[in-house]
């Protein structure tokens, strides 16, 4: 019996340790939610559209350096506006839409496959929050 | 609507509700609204009635929905451009190169199929972004890097497929030399799997790149002969430490030498990482040092006595100039080294770079960064992102608004060279490109220097700027042809451009009455008969264009 506990206790440390070997070795297909950002961004505690707005608009327009949607609206405005759209309290949802759908400058239009109506409500909603009503 | 040119309008909207069938109603998009979502947003016809533009798109979420597309658009010969990301710009975005195409848009084919952290490899499908495969890759915690294009926001498949760069390991730097294995639906609708994914149930699919017999994967790039629906890249372990240092050298001759050195290294694997040239003395920076530059956080401007000797100078120099920068002991080139490796192995090979760099009379050296890796959340912040497999969209400062550009562009085409990877060719191009511009009314710079390097070649990069003016555009784009022709007739050809370009491109590969491209029609007319897809991309015309287009 002790033989045969052991060869169990074994055979199971040696399944195991191939289950982590497995693991270690290959990360298996995962389905993406395509986003500009190199971490996935939690909306706990947030307000609606702050999510979608990291995900599709902070590597530009996001704090801090290398952030070159930020370097344009701070040499645009400066000082008179924020350079962070998050802070701005004077953007309608129909601004955020025309400037997503349009593009400005160096800055593209976005497709709906990538940026889809609703994400992009969301995102309008988010930096419409803090205007005045 | 936008009617596929030579197709009726009653055979458009068959097909246009077969591919509803075939992906969903929600995915075939029609309306002129979400249509123009499809432009070119750097197109040089912005507004023009040449512009290349989509009748529809049509966005399939899986092979065997593309292929159902690819049949229907098959029988009744609807043109169709297959995008991934669509977010090549600069070298044509998500327009087709033929007008009134259908785009075949394959953003939603987002799934990472697999990342072996043991054998460094991912498996992903055309709609994953880099930033996406980043992203996974953090979350698992496995010890890879990519090598990111810069900006870094589009696909690993789009741009190995258009032969795009980043800035790591020779081995990985340019993005289609380290792919391995792809699938392809062809036109007929039928699926290719190349390298060892021709074998079923092969094992190393993603570990051998050549397979048996021909290795096809070369016709699959920059062409039309397939759309590419999966494709394995060789991802970079992530080494035990960085190291950079920059050695300046004083004398306007000295590149050459600086050159042959630092190209030596590299190619003994001295030194690893992608070289970074630059000119304290002309304000040329280096690619690292670009972004902060534009924060306006660069060297003060020139002061007078240089303006006014740079003004004078040919080619970025004279005897005043030199003299000048050796008065002032201002560097005349910079090159900063990167090494990737074992902390110790970095230090050393460091040392014996300055050892050959001293060489050069009155050589400096600057240890800049050294590192332990990975990163810390803090130094991540402080580094060029791509040079440590980051991807990062901060490289839009270039034309973007900013301290240094009050008047941002509507975008750029990028006119782009691939010189010898020598000190002369430098200097060559130089003389050359600086007389064009002046013979065709482009503004001169004072001095380029190469943007990307591959082991024996660069490639010199000029941004052609894109605005919404007409007559602008239309002067830029006869300017971009005239000085692609000069290149050529110096033995320099571009290594991709945009669609506006590709067939005067092509014409300049012209060696024996144009074998080359004869080969691609051959090709074009064995595989894709009815010409359905990218008609035009890279100067590839179906049977039935081709005579129109001269």
């Amino acid at each position: 019996m002790k033989n045969i506990g052991i060869l169990l206790a074994l055979a199971l440390a040696l399944a195991l340790a191939a289950a982590f070997a497995a693991l270690a070795v290959a990360a298996q297909e995962q389905r993406i939610t395509s986003s500009w950002t190199v971490a996935t961004v939690s909306g706990q505690g947030q307000p609606r559209g702050y999510v979608e707005y990291q995900k599709y608009c902070s590597a530009c327009h996001g704090e801090g350096v290398g952030r070159p949607g930020t370097l344009a609206l701070q040499a645009k405005y400066k000082g008179a506006e924020p350079a962070l759209l998050e802070k701005r309290t004077d953007l309608t949802p129909e601004l955020v839409k025309t400037f997503v759908r349009n593009g400005v400058s160096i800055m593209p239009f976005f497709r709906k496959t990538e940026i889809s109506d609703t994400d992009l409500d969301a995102i309008a909603a988010y930096l419409t929050r803090n205007n005045k009503r | 609507m936008k009617i596929p040119p030579g197709v009726s309008s009653k055979d458009f909207s068959d097909a246009l509700t077969q591919f509803e069938e075939a992906v969903g109603k929600e995915w075939v998009f029609t309306s002129d609204e979400d249509v123009a979502l499809y432009r070119d947003a750097y197109s040089p016809f912005w507004g023009e009635p040449d512009e290349l533009v989509a009748s529809a798109a049509v966005a399939p979420d899986g092979v065997e929905q593309v292929q159902k597309v690819v049949k229907i658009a098959n029988s009744y010969k609807i043109p169709i451009y297959p995008v991934s990301t669509g977010k090549n710009l600069g070298y044509g975005g998500s327009a087709p190169v033929l007008s009134g195409s259908v785009v075949l848009d394959l953003k939603r084919m987002n799934r990472i199929l697999e990342v072996n952290e043991k054998n460094a490899y991912a498996l992903v499908e055309p709609g994953v972004s880099y930033f996406d495969l980043y992203r996974y890759i953090q979350e698992k915690g496995l010890k890879l890097w990519i090598d990111v294009p810069d900006p870094g926001w589009g696909s690993p498949i789009g741009n190995s497929l258009d032969r795009g760069g980043g800035y790591l390991m020779a081995q990985y730097r340019n993005h289609f030399d380290s792919h391995c294995g792809m699938e392809v639906v062809l036109a007929n609708g039928e699926i290719l799997r190349t390298g060892m994914g021709a074998m079923p149930g092969a094992k190393t699919w993603q570990q051998y790149k050549t397979g048996f017999g021909p290795w096809v994967d070369g016709v699959f790039s920059q062409s039309n002969f397939g759309v590419v629906t999966k494709m394995g890249l060789w991802l970079m372990p992530e080494p035990d430490a960085y190291l950079s240092g920059t050695v300046y050298v004083p004398r306007h001759g000295d590149l050459i030498p600086l050159v042959e050195i630092m190209t030596n290294l590299e190619n003994t694997r001295v030194t690893n990482g992608m070289p970074d040239l630059g000119s304290p003395l002309l304000s040329i920076p280096m690619i690292a040092e670009i972004d902060k530059w534009n924060r306006g956080e660069g060297p003060p401007p020139p002061d007078a006595e240089l303006s006014a000797l740079l003004a004078k100078s040919e080619g970025g120099g004279s005897p005043e100039l030199e003299e000048y920068a050796l008065k002032k002991g201002i560097s005349y080139w910079s090159c900063k080294l990167s090494f990737y490796g074992a902390e110790k192995a970095n230090a050393a090979n460091w040392e014996f770079a300055k050892e050959k760099f001293s060489a050069i009379p009155g050589a400096k050296f600057e240890e800049n960064e050294s590192y332990k890796l990975p990163l810390t959340s803090e130094q991540r912040e402080k580094v060029h992102k791509p040079q440590f497999g980051i991807p990062s969209l901060s490289m839009f400062s270039i034309g973007a608004r900013s301290p240094v550009n009050p008047q941002p562009t509507s975008g750029h085409m990028w006119f782009s060279p691939i010189i010898p990877r020598t000190g002369e060719a430098i200097f060559e191009a130089n003389r050359v490109f600086a007389a064009a511009a002046k013979e065709f009314g482009l503004p001169v710079l004072s001095f380029s220097l190469p943007s990307c390097y591959w082991e024996r070649a660069f490639i010199f990069i000029f941004a052609f700027p894109v605005t919404r003016d007409v007559e602008t555009n239309k002067k830029n784009r006869a300017a971009f042809k005239q000085v692609v022709q000069r290149a050529a007739e110096h033995g320099w050809g571009e290594y991709r451009t945009a669609p506006a370009y590709q067939d005067t491109i092509m014409g300049t590969y012209s060696y024996n009455n144009h074998a080359l491209l004869r080969f691609h029609e051959t090709l074009k007319d064995a595989v894709d008969p009815n010409g359905i897809l990218s008609a035009g991309r890279y100067g590839i015309w179906p049977k039935h264009l081709r005579k129109a287009r001269g």
